[in-house]
C-alpha cells in the first residue's frame, strides 16, 4: 500500500476480464475526448467531425472495405507482436519485416521467371521467409550478444526502408516507369484477387485470421507456445527450467517476422501491384501494430477486435483529409492518444485507487 | 464539496496524530533512554517478520542487533527508518512518542541509516551525494557548501574522504564512510548500520570501529546490525539477540561470552518432534570433488568443496547465507559455471552441463528463490506443475502438450500434497508462500527424483506448512533419495541431517553428525571460528 497526498493506492493482484475490458474503453474513451479538442481548434466541430467520420466509415459498404482494407496487414504484423511481446522480445521492427516481405514478393513478381497459378504461393512463401530473417538478426543479436532487442529492431527498419529506396531508385526501377521510382507494375498473375467494387485482397484477410488463430493455438497448446510464455513471464524460472532462450528467440521472431513478412506481400501484391517508396507502401503499419498488439494483451484472437479499431481509425483518416480538410497525420496523433491513455489505465488495472481516511477503511473507490 | 472531502479528512487525520504526539508516556521517560520500541509488529503476507518486538537503545552505546538473516533484523530497522510501517507497536524518542512514516520523518527526528548496499550515485562526487536532497542547501554550488563541513567531520570523527573525489574512485570502505558523513550532516543522533562489515575487508573493520568509538564518545547512539558473533564482543556495550521474528534476549556484552551467543542465535530447542527411521546408505547418488566457482561479482566462491551424498541419506549444509551456498547449487543444478572440479550424479559426469539434461538424469531442485526461479507467477498452477517436464511424455507429444494429461496431474497433485488453491486454473502468484513451496514440491518430487537438492526448504513459512514439507524430505529419504539439505536453521539440520557439513566462506569447515554435535560447535565453526578437520 502507498500513499501519495490524500490518496492510497492498493496494489491488485489479477485485474479480471472485465476490467481489463472497461480500462481499455475508458482509454479509447478518454483518447476520443481528448481528440475533440484536437478537432475544435482544427475549427471544426468535434460532434460534426464524429457524425462525418461514423457516416462516413461505418455507414457505407465502401467505408467498410476501407476499414478491412486497413485492417489486412495490422492484423498480420498485430499476431506477429502479439507472440513476441508474450516472450517479452519487444519486436519495433514489423515495418523493417513488412518491408522485407514486400521486396520478397516483387523478386517473385517481377524476377524469378515463376509463372501460373504457383506464383502466389510462391509470393507469400518468400514474403514469409524475408520477413521471418529480417526478425531472426535481431534475436541471434540479443541471445548471443546482449544487444538491445528495441533499439536492433528499430534500426533494422531503417536499414530495409533505404535498401527499398535502393532498389526502386537503382536495380529495380522499371524501365517502363518513365524514370519514376517505382518498379514495373507485377504482371496479371501477381495480383491478388480482391472483394468485388474494393481494394480488400480477402485471401491476405484469410491467411491473417488462420494466423490469429493458429497462434493462439500454438500459445496456449503446444510445447512451443509453453516455453514462450514462461520464458516472458520469468526468464529466471525459464533458465531454471531449462529452456533454450536461443531456440525460443529465434522461433519467436521466426513467426514474429514472418506474419509481418505476409503483410508486406498482401500491400505489394493486393494494392500497388509493384514495389514503391517505403511510406506508400506500408502507411506505417509496423508501428500501429505494436498499439494493437499491446492493446490485444497477449491474446492474437482479441487483436481481430483490436486491428479493426485501427484499421477504422486509418479509415476515418483518409475521410478526414479529404470531407474536413485535415492532415491526414491527424492519425497518428489519435494513435498516439490511445497508446498514451492504454499505457495510464495500467495503474487503475494493477492498483486500487482510494482516499486515506483514519484506520483502515475507505472513502471511495476508483475502479474494481 | 464532495471534492474537499478527502482534503478535510487528510489534514483531520494529520490534527488527530498531533494530538497523540502531545502525550508522553511514562514507560518511556527514562533520562539517558534515546528509543525505545515497544511492542512492534509486523506481518508479512505468510511470515511474521517482527512480532512484538521491544528494543531500546541508550543514549550513548553501541548497541548490536544480533541474529541470523530472516530473523527481523532488518525488517525492525527498517520500520523505525520509516521504510515501513509497524502494524502494531508503538516508538518513543527521548520519552516522547513519535510516528514515523518515511525515511524524511526519520531524518527529521535525527535518525541516520547506512543500508547494506550504499545508496549513492557513483558519477558524482562526495560533496556533491552529501548534499543530494539536504534541506537547505544553497541553490548555487551547493556541493562547495558542505565541503568544510564534510572535512570537519573527517576531521572530529577520523572519517577521512576527500569531498572533492567521485564515489566511483572510492573503496567500499570510503563509501561507507560518506555514508555515515550523510547521516552526521542531517544531525544523526542514533545512526543504523546494517551489516557494515559484510562489504569490509579486516583493515578497514578495524577502522570502522575506530569511527563508532568516536561516535560514542560525542553522544551518538549506534545500532549495529549484525551476525558475526566477534564484531559484537568486540564493538558494542549491548547486545539484543533475535530468532523467528522475536528478541530472546537484550545482554549487557561484558556478561555474555560467544558460546552463550550463537546458542541463543541459532536456538536452543528443537521444535519440531519427527520420525526419522533409520536407513540404509545406498549408492552414490552425488559426489562432488574440489568444485571451485566464482560469485555473480566475479569473486571466488567456492573453493575446492568435495563431498558426496549417498541414496537413502540427508546431508545438511550449514552455515550463514552468502558463504557459497547459492553458488554451489547452481552449479550442481547446471545453472553457474564450475571453474574448476567436477560433479557427477548416479556415477556421471555432469560438470557444466544444461539444466535439462541435469534435471533429467533425476535432480530435484527446490530452489532458494521460490517466487523468481521456482514458479512463473502469471502462469496457472497446472501449468507451473509440469516445468521442467512440459516437453516429456505424458505431458508433450512431439508438438503439442497433452492437456488432459496436464490437469490430472494438476488434481493429483494438488490433493497428494495439499495445495491450498481455488482450483489448478488459478495463477501461481495468488498462492500463499506455504502453498507454492508445496507446488514446487509436488513438481520436483513427483518423478521419484535419485537426488533432491534442497535450498532453505522451509524458510520464512509458517509451522505447518515447515513440519509438513520435513515430513515430505524425510519420506523421499525413505524412499531412498539422496537429499542435499541447504539450510540456516540449524534446527532443521539437526533434525532431518545425517551429516551435516559447514560452510564459510566458500570451503568446507567440516563434517560432523548431528548426534555428536552441539550447537554451540556449529555456530562457532559456521562463523569462521573452529575448522574441524575432515576424517
Amino acid at each position: 500500500m502507498k500513499r501519495l497526498g490524500p490518496f492510497v493506492f492498493e496494489r491488485r493482484l489479477a485485474p479480471t476480464r472485465t476490467a481489463i475490458l472497461g480500462y481499455s474503453l475508458l482509454a479509447i474513451l478518454a483518447a476520443l475526448v481528448v481528440m475533440s479538442f484536437i478537432f475544435w481548434a482544427y475549427g471544426v466541430s468535434p460532434i460534426k467531425a464524429y457524425t462525418v467520420i461514423g457516416r462516413t466509415t461505418l455507414g457505407s459498404r465502401f467505408g467498410l472495405m476501407e476499414i478491412l482494407r486497413r485492417t489486412i496487414p495490422l492484423l498480420l504484423c498485430g499476431v506477429g507482436l502479439v507472440i513476441a511481446f508474450r516472450a517479452k522480445f519487444w519486436n519495433i521492427g514489423a515495418e523493417g519485416q513488412l518491408l522485407a516481405g514486400a521486396v520478397a514478393a516483387t523478386w517473385v513478381a517481377l524476377f524469378s521467371g515463376v509463372s501460373g497459378p504457383v506464383k502466389l504461393p510462391l509470393m507469400f512463401v518468400f514474403g514469409f521467409a524475408a520477413g521471418a530473417l529480417w526478425g531472426i538478426i535481431p534475436a541471434l543479436l540479443k541471445v548471443k550478444l546482449q544487444v538491445n532487442d528495441v533499439i536492433s529492431t528499430l534500426m533494422m527498419n531503417y536499414i530495409m526502408a533505404y535498401f527499398v529506396k535502393w532498389l526502386i531508385y537503382g536495380p529495380w526501377r522499371g524501365p517502363t516507369m518513365r524514370g519514376f521510382a517505382y518498379t514495373d507494375l507485377f504482371p496479371r498473375d501477381a495480383w491478388l484477387p480482391l472483394i468485388r467494387y474494393s481494394k480488400v485482397h480477402w485471401p491476405t484477410l484469410l491467411v491473417g485470421l488462420v494466423a490469429a488463430m493458429l497462434v493462439a493455438l500454438i500459445l496456449s497448446r503446444t510445447r512451443l507456445g509453453y516455453e514462450i510464455r514462461v520464458v516472458g513471464d520469468s526468464p529466471d524460472a525459464a533458465h531454471y527450467a531449462g529452456i533454450s532462450f536461443l531456440g525460443v528467440s529465434l522461433w519467436v521472431m521466426l513467426l514474429s517476422g514472418g506474419l509481418a513478412g505476409l503483410a508486406g506481400v498482401g500491400e505489394v501484391a493486393g494494392i500497388h501491384h509493384r514495389l514503391l517508396e517505403p511510406d506508400h507502401v506500408s502507411l506505417g503499419y509496423g508501428y500501429t501494430a505494436i498499439i494493437v498488439a499491446w492493446l490485444a494483451r497477449g491474446s492474437p484472437l482479441a487483436a481481430i477486435i483490436t486491428s479493426l479499431l485501427f484499421g477504422l481509425i486509418f479509415a476515418a483518416g483518409d475521410e478526414i483529409k479529404v470531407t474536413l480538410q485535415m492532415p491526414f497525420q491527424i492519425t497518428g496523433v489519435f494513435n498516439g492518444l490511445i497508446l498514451f491513455f492504454l499505457i495510464g489505465v495500467e495503474v487503475l488495472l494493477y492498483w486500487k485507487v482510494g482516499l486515506v481516511r483514519k484506520g483502515k477503511g475507505w472513502v471511495g473507490k476508483a475502479g474494481s | 464539496m464532495t471534492v474537499y472531502l478527502p482534503v478535510l479528512l487528510y489534514y483531520a487525520n494529520i490534527m488527530a496524530e498531533k494530538r497523540t504526539d502531545a502525550h508522553p508516556d511514562s514507560l518511556a521517560s527514562h533520562q539517558n533512554v534515546a528509543l525505545l520500541m515497544r511492542d512492534i509488529t509486523k506481518v508479512f503476507p505468510g511470515v511474521v517478520a517482527n512480532d512484538k518486538v521491544t528494543f531500546e537503545l541508550k543514549v550513548g552505546e553501541v548497541h548490536a542487533l544480533l541474529g541470523e538473516n530472516g530473523a527481523g533484523k532488518t525488517t525492525l530497522m527498517n520500520i523505525l527508518y520509516g521504510l515501513y510501517q509497524a502494524d502494531s507497536g508503538e516508538i518513543y524518542l527521548y520519552g516522547k512518542r513519535v510516528r514515523i512514516r518515511s525515511p524524511r520523518d526519520a531524518i527529521r527526528h535525527r535518525i541516520g541509516m547506512v543500508h547494506q548496499h550504499f545508496k549513492l550515485v557513483p558519477r558524482h562526487t562526495v560533496a556533491e551525494n552529501v548534499v543530494l536532497g539536504l534541506d537547505g542547501a544553497p541553490f548555487l554550488a551547493p556541493a562547495r557548501a558542505v565541503e568544510d563541513e564534510i572535512l570537519q567531520l573527517g576531521e572530529r570523527y577520523g572519517l577521512k574522504v576527500d569531498p572533492k573525489a567521485y564515489i566511483w574512485q572510492l573503496s567500499a570502505g570510503e563509501q561507507q564512510r560518506v555514508e555515515i558523513i550523510k547521516a552526521l550532516v542531517r544531525g544523526a543522533d542514533i545512526l543504523i548500520l546494517d551489516e557494515p562489515t559484510s562489504v569490509l575487508t579486516p583493515q578497514e573493520v578495524e577502522e570502522l570501529f575506530k569511527i563508532l568509538a568516536r561516535m560514542r564518545e560525542e553522544g551518538h547512539s549506534v545500532i549495529f546490525i549484525t551476525h558475526k558473533l566477534d564484531e559484537v564482543m568486540e564493538v558494542s556495550d549491548r547486545v539484543t539477540v533475535m530468532r523467528r521474528g522475536k528478541v530472546v534476549a537484550t545482554l549487557s556484552t561484558a556478561d555474555v561470552n560467544k558460546p552463550t551467543l550463537a546458542k541463543m542465535m541459532v536456538g536452543r530447542e528443537v521444535v519440531f518432534r519427527l520420525k526419522k527411521v533409520a536407513c540404509e546408505r545406498g549408492q552414490e547418488a552425488l559426489v562432488v570433488e574440489d568444485l571451485w566457482a566464482l560469485s555473480d561479482r566475479g569473486l571466488p566462491a567456492l573453493k575446492g568443496i568435495s563431498f558426496s551424498v549417498c541414496r537413502g541419506e540427508i546431508l545438511g549444509i550449514a552455515g550463514v547465507a552468502g558463504n557459497g551456498q547459492k553458488e554451489l547449487v547452481e552449479v550442481i543444478t547446471g545453472l553457474r559455471r564450475a571453474t574448476r572440479g567436477k560433479v557427477f550424479v548416479l556415477g556421471d559426469e555432469v560438470t557444466n552441463e544444461n539444466p535439462r539434461r541435469i534435471a533429467d538424469k533425476g535432480v530435484a531442485h527446490i530452489p532458494e528463490e521460490r517466487l523468481k526461479r521456482g514458479i512463473v507467477p502469471e502462469m496457472s498452477v497446472a501449468e507451473n506443475l509440469i516445468l521442467k517436464r512440459h516437453h516429456r511424455s505424458p505431458f508433450c507429444h512431439g508438438f503439442f502438450l497433452n492437456l488432459r494429461a496436464v490437469k490430472r496431474f494438476a488434481h493429483h497433485a494438488i490433493e497428494e500434497y495439499a495445495i491450498m488453491t481455488p482450483g489448478p486454473d488459478t495463477p501461481a502468484k495468488l498462492l500463499s508462500g506455504g502453498n507454492i513451496q508445496r507446488l514446487i514440491l509436488a513438481r520436483e518430487l513427483s518423478g521419484e527424483p535419485a537426488l533432491v537438492i534442497a535450498a532453505h526448504p522451509t524458510y520464512g513459512l509458517d509451522v505447518g506448512a515447515t513440519e509438513q514439507i520435513r515430513q515430505i524430505l524425510l519420506e523421499q529419504r525413505r524412499r531412498g533419495a539422496a537429499i542435499l539439505l541447504i539450510s540456516e536453521d540449524l534446527e532443521e539440520l539437526m533434525s532431518l541431517a545425517d551429516r551435516i557439513a559447514v560452510i564459510f566462506e566458500g570451503e568446507i569447515m567440516g563434517e560432523v553428525s548431528p548426534e555428536a554435535a552441539t550447537l554451540e560447535e556449529i555456530g562457532l565453526m559456521m562463523a569462521g571460528e573452529k575448522r574441524r578437520v575432515r576424517r
